[in-house]
């Protein structure tokens, strides 16, 4: 930092002119979040507390309670919270796998390629390969059905069910997942290991002891993340199941669409809960980070 | 106990694989079945040859090369702006950037829709053109996550004061300085976070189908409405496109300087 001081000497009519200049160089920058990010959603938000005439009031938020909508969050979070929990154990366990389980060491960088592609791969063509693959006439469906003799949706499954779309999304989770989670499984140091073979632990004691305490805030933060990445998915269930399921993302986009609740200041409540949800849930990841990053070092 | 980790290892990574490829095949084959009783590309032809699907492509590109190009001239000013003269504000403007992944895109576009309406200061909606220009903004947005921190990133490798103070020393303006010194120094990490950006854009649906703007996103949610095995051709086209834009930013990082001079 020191070489900022040999600036100064040659250039004094700079020196005057730093102030304005000094903003002027990141004004652009601010104008534009102001102007198409942050200013839009405080509009949305003011709007979730005013009725049709402009007046400041309640009733939006608690027009949220309705069966209709209150079922959509409900569904929602239940969806999220499924999707990203199981991504997050089975993204771990692949994580840990790759890194810590002895296979060879090509497989690591394909498997965090892939994860790179894959956990961009959400929306309207994972949709699509999903339902060729489990829909109704879905290869996997098929083959289950005339080699295996199970028709699983004669047994009660269907792509576009809660459950349908908890293996689709977990296409795009389990890969988040092991791409977020690996710099942390890489913080495991070997010697923490070799000490606890030391100290006479079993192989289950330096999991129970060190592992899963050392991983706890980083896994738990991921999840959370994951959650609010299901949360705003609209594109995926949208091109799956169309405008029928009742979850957030899609009765706003409905909303939006075609003002269905024939109160678009109810549409304004709707989108100031998914703030709330998927504001909270990044608050929980960036301190479940922050104690993470102790061991990270 | 080493080659029990092992067994599990190899079990773990084998149902996880299984699960990533089959869906995968199972698009492919799907995609071949168009041609009653034999696989063939028929699906395939009859995607490229849809006039939609040219018309359609075409103007996401569009779009995603707008977008790069506003994503580049915002960030890469600011980050080395932030960098050179102003570190006490980077944690407002990354916790800026990072806002796009906490509020959904849904939400962003109706506070779009609500802002810049026909009768509004800013009527952005009121003709085809404002609406292709928000799309690129809103885009522009989607992005700014990842085209920050590759840029920031690309930065942290390289003494910007010093060639900076060096540049000034020889006369060169802020332009200059900018277009000729940082953006050059930086260009790989530029180019990956613009391959990232082309990804997010060239199929995103939701925005782009809210602004009624004829894109890439919004024809693939009808064709998946309303054909059968169409909709798995342009889902691996769409695959082979977010896989070769990463192939690219990997490629590209290996050409990246290593921290040449000081990690900073």
């Amino acid at each position: 930092m020191s070489q900022t001081a040999s600036v100064r000497p040659g250039a004094p009519e700079i020196s005057r002119l730093r102030l304005p200049l000094h903003w002027l160089g990141v004004a652009p920058f601010f104008i534009f979040a102001l102007l198409f990010l942050i200013l839009p959603t405080i509009g949305l938000i003011a709007g979730a507390f005013k009725n049709a005439a402009g007046d400041y009031t309640l009733d939006n938020i608690i027009a949220l309670s309705q069966p209709k909508l209150a079922a959509a969050y409900w569904v929602s979070i239940q969806i999220s919270f499924v999707s990203a929990v199981l991504g997050a154990l089975i993204g771990l366990a692949m994580a840990v796998a790759v890194i810590r389980g002895g296979l060879p060491p090509w497989l690591r960088s394909a498997t965090l390629t892939f994860s790179g592609v894959a956990s961009n791969f959400a929306g309207v063509p994972l949709a699509f390969s999903f339902i060729a693959t489990l829909g109704r006439l879905g290869v996997a469906t098929i083959l289950l059905r005339d080699i295996f003799g199970i028709n699983i949706y004669s047994l009660g499954f269907s792509i576009f069910s809660f459950w349908g779309l908890i293996l689709t999304y977990l296409y795009f989770q389990i890969p988040l997942m092991i791409v977020i989670i690996t710099p942390a499984v890489d913080g495991l140091k070997k010697e923490w290991g070799e000490a606890a073979a030391t100290l006479g632990a079993t192989n289950w004691q330096y999991w129970r002891m060190v592992v899963i305490p050392v991983l706890w805030p980083s896994f738990l933060g991921t999840t959370v993340l994951l959650f609010a990445n299901a949360f705003g998915a609209v594109a995926t269930a949208y091109a799956l199941t169309g405008p029928s399921l009742n979850i957030v993302p899609i009765q706003l986009f409905a909303q939006i669409r075609g003002d269905v609740l024939y109160n678009p200041n109810l549409g304004y409540a709707l989108a100031f809960g998914m703030i709330v949800i998927t504001g909270l849930a990044n608050l929980f990841y960036i301190l479940f980070q922050r104690r993470a990053e102790r061991w990270l070092k | 106990m080493k080659q029990g980790n092992r067994f599990w290892a190899w079990l773990v990574f084998g149902v996880g694989t299984t699960y990533f490829i089959l869906p995968l095949l199972a698009t492919f084959e799907f995609s071949l079945r168009k041609r009653r009783g034999e696989y063939s590309f028929d699906a395939y032809r009859s995607v490229f040859e849809d006039p939609n699907f040219q018309a359609t492509f075409t103007y996401s590109v569009v779009v995603a090369i707008f977008t790069i190009l506003l994503g580049v001239l915002l960030v890469v000013p600011t980050a080395y702006w932030i960098r050179l003269r102003l570190p006490h504000l980077r944690p407002i403007v990354e916790f800026i950037t990072l806002l796009p992944l906490v509020i959904p895109a849904i939400v962003i576009v109706f506070g779009y829709i609500r802002m810049f309406g026909s009768n509004s200061t800013l009527p952005f909606l009121a003709t085809a053109r404002g609406a292709d220009a928000l799309l690129v903004i809103g885009y522009a947005v989607l992005a700014l996550p990842y085209m920050y921190r590759a840029v920031d990133t690309g930065l942290r490798t390289i003494d910007v004061r010093t060639l900076t103070e060096a540049a000034q020393i020889l006369g060169a303006g802020w332009t200059t300085i900018i277009v000729r010194i940082i953006l050059p120094n930086v260009l790989i990490a530029v180019l990956s976070g613009a391959f990232l950006s082309f990804a997010i854009v060239i199929g995103e649906f939701t925005m782009a189908s809210l602004l009624n703007r004829p894109a890439f996103g919004p024809y693939l949610q009808n064709i998946g409405a309303n054909t059968a095995y169409e909709p798995s051709a342009l889902a691996l086209i769409s695959f082979a496109i977010t896989w070769g834009c990463m192939s690219l930013i990997q490629i590209l990082s290996r050409f990246a300087p290593r921290s040449a001079n000081r990690p900073n």
